[in-house]
């Protein structure tokens, strides 16, 4: 299917431990930088899309608090991990309908605070009543316990090893060394990994993605349009979206056999191409297992078969299958889908420096969120079919 | 009793016969008249079919560990002491998944799959928690 919107603009914030200033602010900030790297203007925008996240900020409110007015397209979107799927499906329809021309995405949050642990930031929100408090009673708290559940079970069924898990956090590091927006850009090893101090066992420190402060903007608009603006075109050729939900019933395991089968089944429909036919992957990665599990049911190889799969260094920069080619949450920075999103922006393009891939035509760009109960999915190219 | 210094579930009117239920020994959860299927955690509307007609019944409290991790970061202070605690999914036959711990193994010899039975915790003089045992 021919494309009919593409993405003309990006802007990325400072990220990491950037303090002193909220969500908002860097919201503007980076809607900002995506306006100037589009060659637009702020008067230029008719539709904002707003990524609903932890943040209170991240509402429709936040047209009037960076001065928008007058927009004839405003929505807060939220599908935790899986939201680009979600807005660049809404963005497709008012674009080709002409609600809108110009329509800007934002991820913002700034949950760090200078005397705060990373951990901490997210996992001790209010305490929870009634059946919400069982959890805590029992110690599970926040995405580590969660993720941690699903990973033992992939290992218990599979064999999957934690030296397989940190095949994956050595491969992304390899790529953040050479990403200027990176927050973590020392090299690490496989014994660098084993070390790390036990999170949640399986899961060891370095299988844990970052938190940031900081924001991404994307500038949408037509496929037409885009090709007279500053930047190369970045085409959306296809899109799927898929929430396998409920993981309390026993005829269930969205851990373990995860949305990124049907998310990507439409994707790649829509988009005519094959698994086999992508340049490089951009695949949502909270966690070294989400990576694992996401590969397998993407198709990329057998399920089960995901640990042993990336053990080769596959996923880095000399390996036969690039991905998470910024250093992923894991080693760049946590905006959730867009951390993904704007890395595959930037490859696409050919403007990721030292780190660029060779061929960067077709991109993967997978999207996962709640308990791997979320999964959204997204195919961008250079070219316009 | 020691003074409990876990954080303590927070008993609402819709849960109240859940944690009733813990305190004489029973894993009490609703039941759903119009489809036979059994809900975790509490709804006001089947999870299955969307039915109002949901009953509280007593669960066998029997099931099979689907897994389990081994908490080393102190979330909270409370656990400090345990460090690292287990947290567990129990596939209860019922046919729902509930969060738990294991007690009575150590953490080093539990294994997905085995077969364990509930083993109420009471915390306080009105608070009990549903911890289960290996079989
Ligand atoms: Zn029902």
């Amino acid at each position: 299917m021919a494309a009919s919107i593409a993405v003309a603009g990006l802007g990325i914030t400072e990220m990491g431990k950037v303090y002193g200033r909220s969500a908002s602010d860097f919201a503007a900030e980076a809607i900002a930088l995506a306006l100037d790297d589009a060659g637009l203007g702020f008067s230029d925008v008719d539709g904002l899309l707003v990524h609903s996240n932890l943040s209170p900020e991240m509402t429709v409110n936040l047209q009037w608090s960076l001065g928008f007015h007058d927009l004839p397209v405003l929505a807060a979107i939220g599908a935790y991990g899986s939201t680009p799927a979600a807005m660049f499906n809404y963005a497709t329809r008012v674009i080709e309908s002409g609600q809108a021309e110009t329509v800007v995405m934002v991820y913002a949050d700034a949950p760090l605070r200078p005397a705060g642990s990373a951990g901490a930031a997210y996992a001790n929100a209010n305490p929870p009543e009634g059946m919400d408090s069982v959890n805590v009673a029992h110690g599970f708290y926040g995405a580590n316990v969660g993720y941690a559940l699903a990973a033992k079970r992939h290992m218990e069924l599979f064999g999957t090893t934690s030296e397989q898990f940190g095949a994956v956090a050595v491969a992304q590091r390899e790529w953040a060394v050479m990403n200027p927006h990176a927050q973590m850009r020392k090299p690490i090893t496989l014994e660098d990994h084993q070390s790390s101090r036990w999170v949640v066992e399986p899961l060891h420190l370095l299988d844990c993605c970052l938190v940031s402060n900081g924001a991404v903007a994307v500038v949408v608009t037509s496929s037409e349009r885009a090709k007279d603006l500053r930047q190369p075109p970045v085409h959306l050729l296809g899109l799927g979206q898929f929430a396998p939900g409920d993981s309390k019933r026993t005829d269930r395991e969205p851990g373990i056999y995860t949305g990124a089968t049907e998310a990507g089944r439409q994707a790649f429909a829509q988009a005519g191409v094959g698994v086999n036919d992508f340049d490089f992957l951009e695949i949502y990665d909270c966690y070294t297992y989400t990576v694992i599990v996401t590969l397998e049911d993407y198709g990329f190889c057998k399920k089960g078969e995901g640990g042993a799969f990336v053990a080769d260094g596959k996923l880095g920069p000399r390996g036969a299958l690039p991905t998470n080619t910024g250093g992923g949450q894991l080693s760049s920075y946590y905006m959730w889908g867009f951390t993904p999103l704007s890395e595959a922006i930037i490859q696409l393009r050919g403007q990721a420096g030292e780190r660029q891939v060779a061929k960067h035509d077709l991109a993967l760009v997978s999207g996962n969120g709640g308990f791997l109960n979320f999964h959204g999915t997204l195919v961008l190219s250079t070219r316009e079919s | 009793m020691e003074e409990y210094t876990k954080p303590l579930p927070i008993r609402d009117e819709r849960s109240a016969p859940f944690f009733d239920g813990l305190l004489d020994g029973e894993l009490r959860l609703q039941h759903c008249l119009a489809c036979d299927q059994w809900m975790w955690p509490v709804t006001l509307r089947c999870r299955h079919c969307l039915s109002d007609q949901l009953e509280w019944k007593a669960s066998a409290g029997k099931g099979t560990l689907y897994s389990f991790a081994l908490v080393h970061q102190i979330y909270h202070p409370g656990f400090a002491d345990e460090i690292p605690y287990n947290v567990a999914f129990v596939d209860l036959d019922e046919g729902v998944r509930v969060t738990t711990n294991i007690v009575g193994t150590p953490n080093d010899e539990l294994a997905i799959g085995s077969r364990v039975e509930l083993a109420t915790e009471l915390v306080t003089h009105d608070m009990a928690l549903a911890k289960f045992r290996v079989v």
